[in-house]
Formats: C-alpha cells, sequence, structure tokens
C-alpha cells in the first residue's frame, strides 16, 4: 500500500478566495454569514447564508466558458487553479494517462436549474440554452478539471448530501494508496444560494434565521454556505521525488451507513465511520488531537455527533479538540468537507485549531472542548475530519501531520 | 368543517388513523407522528389555511407555536387564521 499525502489546497468559499485568505479568517474567528443577495429573496423566511461575495466569473472565463459553467463549476476550476498551482505538480504522459479527478456536489448546478425552469414557467418563454444540459449536470466540475488539467485517468462525482467531499476524497485516497493512480484531484463544490436551493431547505425547518451556533446550548439551526475546496492527493514517494511541499498525510477514512432514518442523524453510525477511520489509519483513539466536526448547528446533529464522539474515545474525549468550522463559512453541503479539511490541515501543518464561533451558553448534550470563539494553539499529530450526511450516509478521514 | 375538524382529519391522515382516534389530548408521540411527520402534518397546515406556522424544528420547545398535544395545535391555528384578516 501505498501512502498518500496533499501536496496542493485550493478554495473559495464564503472567507475568502484562497486557502490563505481562508485560514487568515479561521484563525480570527471570522463570521462569513451574512444577508443574502439574489433575485427574491424577499420571499424567503431564511435570508442568511455564507455567499461568496466579490467574484468575478465574467473576468475569469471567456464567452464560452461561462456559457458552460454554472456556479459550482466556477467555484471549482477557481480552487482546482489555486491548488495544482501550488502543487506544482503538472499532468503529461503516464502520469495524465493515469491520474483523475474525483469531485463530490450535492446538487450540482443548482442555479442552472433555478433559472431555466424561472425562464420557461414563470417568464413562459419555450426555448432554453443549448448548454443548459452540460452546465447543469452533476459531472460538470469534474469533467472540466479534466479537460483543463490533462487529467485522463479515473473521473466521476460522488453525491452524497452533505458527506459528498469525504465520500469523494476517500475515493481518491483509495486510487491513490492503491497504486492505481499517482495523483488525484479531489475535493467539492456547491452553489445552492438560490431562491429554489433554499426554498427547498427551508421547508424542512431546521434552518436558522440568524446564526449558526454548533454546539452552544442555544444554537436553532444550520445555515447554507457555497464555494469549493479542492486538493492534489499524491503518492507519497511521487512527491518527494519531485519536491513537492507536503502539507500532511492522509492516513485512512471510513464509510458507513445507519439504514436507519432519511434525516436523523444515528450515533452509532457515526461513531462506527470514527472508529473505522481510526482503524484503517492504524491509529489508536488517544492519538486523535483534533476532529473537524460535521457540526452544523441543528438540535440533532450535534448531541449525536458529541454522543458519538464519546462513545468512540472515552475519557479522551475531554482531551481533544472539536470545532465546527460551519460556524464561520456555513454548510457547503456537498462541498463542506473538502472546506473543512483546510482546518484539519491548519491544525496539523500551522498548530492552529480553528474555533467553533458563535458559542454563547454549555449544553450538557454537548460537553466537549469545541474551541469556543477564539482560535487556539497546539501540536496536533492527528486530526480527524467527519461528514454525516441526509440519507445516513457517514465518510470520516483520518490525517497525520508530516 | 370547523378550524377544529380540519386540523384534525390532517393530523389523522399524517398519522394513519381515523380522525374520531384523534383526540384533543392526544399527542404527537402518541399518534405516532414523528419530526418528518411533524414537519409534513405543519406544511399541510399552511396549505389549507393559507397561514404560516412559526416553527424551527430545532427548537420546538422555543417555539411561539406549542405542539404539546392536538388542543394546543388547534389554538394555534385558530389564533393565526384570525389573525390573517
Amino acid at each position: 500500500m501505498k501512502r498518500v499525502v496533499i501536496t496542493g489546497a485550493g478554495t473559495i468559499n464564503s472567507l475568502g478566495h484562497s486557502v490563505p485568505d481562508t485560514l487568515e479568517a479561521m484563525r480570527e474567528g471570522r463570521c462569513g454569514i451574512s444577508e443574502l443577495e439574489f433575485r427574491d429573496v424577499d420571499r424567503l423566511a431564511i435570508k442568511i447564508g455564507g455567499q461568496v461575495r466579490g467574484f468575478e466569473a465574467e473576468g475569469r472565463f471567456n464567452r464560452q466558458q461561462m456559457s458552460l459553467y454554472d456556479r459550482f463549476t466556477q467555484f471549482t476550476l477557481t480552487a482546482a487553479k489555486e491548488a495544482i498551482e501550488q502543487s506544482g505538480i503538472e499532468f503529461h504522459g503516464e502520469l495524465a494517462a493515469r491520474s483523475g479527478v474525483v469531485l463530490g456536489t450535492a446538487g450540482g448546478g443548482v442555479s442552472t436549474w433555478d433559472d431555466n425552469y424561472r425562464s420557461v414557467y414563470e417568464d413562459g418563454k419555450n426555448r432554453v440554452h443549448p448548454f443548459v444540459v452540460p452546465k447543469l449536470m452533476n459531472n460538470a466540475a469534474a469533467s472540466h478539471v479534466s479537460i483543463e488539467y490533462n487529467l485522463k485517468g479515473p473521473s466521476f462525482t460522488v453525491s452524497t448530501a452533505c458527506a459528498s467531499s469525504n465520500h469523494a476524497m476517500a475515493q481518491a485516497f483509495q486510487m491513490v494508496r492503491s497504486g492505481a493512480a499517482p495523483a488525484m484531484i479531489t475535493g467539492g463544490s456547491e452553489s445552492m444560494l438560490c431562491f429554489g436551493g433554499i426554498k427547498a431547505w427551508e421547508g424542512l425547518r431546521v434552518m436558522s434565521k440568524d446564526a449558526c451556533r454548533p454546539f452552544s446550548a442555544n444554537r436553532n439551526g444550520m445555515v447554507q454556505g457555497e464555494g469549493a475546496g479542492i486538493f492534489v492527493f499524491e503518492e507519497y514517494e511521487h512527491a518527494r521525488a519531485r519536491g513537492a511541499e507536503i502539507l500532511c498525510e492522509v492516513a485512512g477514512f471510513a464509510m458507513s451507513s445507519d439504514a436507519a432514518d432519511i434525516v436523523m442523524p444515528s450515533k452509532q453510525g457515526a461513531a462506527r465511520a470514527m472508529a473505522g477511520a481510526l482503524a484503517d489509519a492504524k491509529l489508536n483513539a488517544s492519538d486523535v488531537c483534533y476532529i473537524n466536526a460535521h457540526g452544523t448547528g441543528t438540535a440533532a446533529n450535534d448531541k449525536t455527533e458529541c454522543a458519538a464522539v464519546a462513545g468512540v474515545f472515552g475519557p479522551h474525549a475531554d482531551d481533544l479538540m472539536i470545532s465546527s468550522t460551519k460556524s464561520m463559512h456555513g454548510h457547503l453541503i456537498g462541498g463542506t468537507g473538502a472546506v473543512e479539511l483546510l482546518a484539519c490541515i491548519m491544525a496539523l501543518r500551522d498548530g492552529v485549531i480553528a474555533p467553533t464561533i458563535g458559542y454563547e451558553e454549555p449544553d450538557p448534550e454537548c460537553a466537549l472542548d469545541v474551541v469556543p470563539n477564539e482560535a487556539r494553539e497546539a501540536k496536533v499529530n492527528v486530526a480527524l475530519s467527519n461528514a454525516f450526511a441526509f440519507g445516513g450516509l457517514n465518510a470520516v478521514l483520518a490525517l497525520k501531520r508530516i | 368543517m370547523s378550524i377544529s375538524d380540519r386540523v384534525i382529519a390532517i393530523i389523522a391522515e399524517q398519522a394513519v388513523l381515523e380522525p374520531s382516534d384523534v383526540t384533543p389530548e392526544s399527542t404527537l408521540e402518541n399518534l405516532g407522528i414523528d419530526s418528518l411527520g411533524l414537519v409534513e402534518s405543519i406544511f399541510a397546515i399552511e396549505e389549507e389555511f393559507d397561514i404560516s406556522v412559526p416553527f424551527n424544528a430545532n427548537e420546538p420547545e422555543a417555539n411561539d407555536f406549542d405542539i404539546s398535544n392536538v388542543a394546543a395545535i388547534i389554538t394555534g391555528i385558530e389564533k393565526l387564521v384570525s389573525e390573517k384578516v
């Protein structure tokens, strides 16, 4: 089995348009959640979100590209550029033939669906742009990354709601670890902040109208975000041979299915995924210093997740740190695990733990060290990144300092 | 049909029971209505009466809208319907 390392990271989200900007915001505990701005927002009950601001797609992409790139693809390509440039990897010949791209997204081109439904239903038009289908398809982002960077190996999109990115990164990890691919581009993207995207979520009545306060007793729901996180996963010796900077090691993963309820999380399912990731990485529970929580800020997730952590880690649960950066960037749904992996990289590489902001009142059902409100310095050798999706599909990644 | 009968009909349908099996004292839990069933019932009530029910699944106790039993729900709906005009 090969060792797998991360040699490039890129992002765009409500905290920043790059990894350095995002990590700085996380260190400062800045909040990227604000009033949403888009058409018909006045008809929504939920009017806040972690929206990407100041992103001018028109200057970045040409006219032909704009007609093919939904916002989730634009985010993906922006983050992929940062990640691949940082990594310095170039895909030619055998490397290009065997390397691929596996990305996560829950909704794909949601705003393309929204715009075109509006056009035919509300505006009564009988014609849509010829590229609607290739623009909205869930694999559009993965395909455009493959086209842009000459990635000719295994490439596809994974869609498991809020765990999409983690499932995608687990797939990419497996391909590199098994030797099937020397490098993989992976991560995820989401852009659901449009009228239809938020309206659908409103129906479940799990969204907060004012803030995302994970683990805080007065939490009242999740807040959506948007953006992308993209990484270069590379075989360790391959990265060493070309002198690449290594951000951290991906040590293991596990996936589990609750096989129980379509929306309510399960303590057992979450616990099995965390314990499984440790076993796969050949780590002990006591090795873990930091967990990037799924931490959505809903009543159900946070208490279930804390109970699962207590179950897996026993007394060590009181010694480790667990934070939810969704409090800052919102819940990026299918892209969330990818942006949250950045907090794990910051913990492992820089020794800085991103805080859970908006924390106001302790909840006895979430009695863990949630790194409230202010970032903390700590040496972290092992971190976990949790993602527990609607549908009861869980994926946890284990990462190591290098 | 009165507001009360209409609300009971919606709840009964959600619980897969006859309306006569739904009493004012019944709680949603007794009727076997889970969190998803509750959200669906509230949606159906909103559609039936063209009102907006202030309910967040994250803080059922903290809501202005009392769902402790069927009678409380009916009282809440009657208030919202009367405020509509």
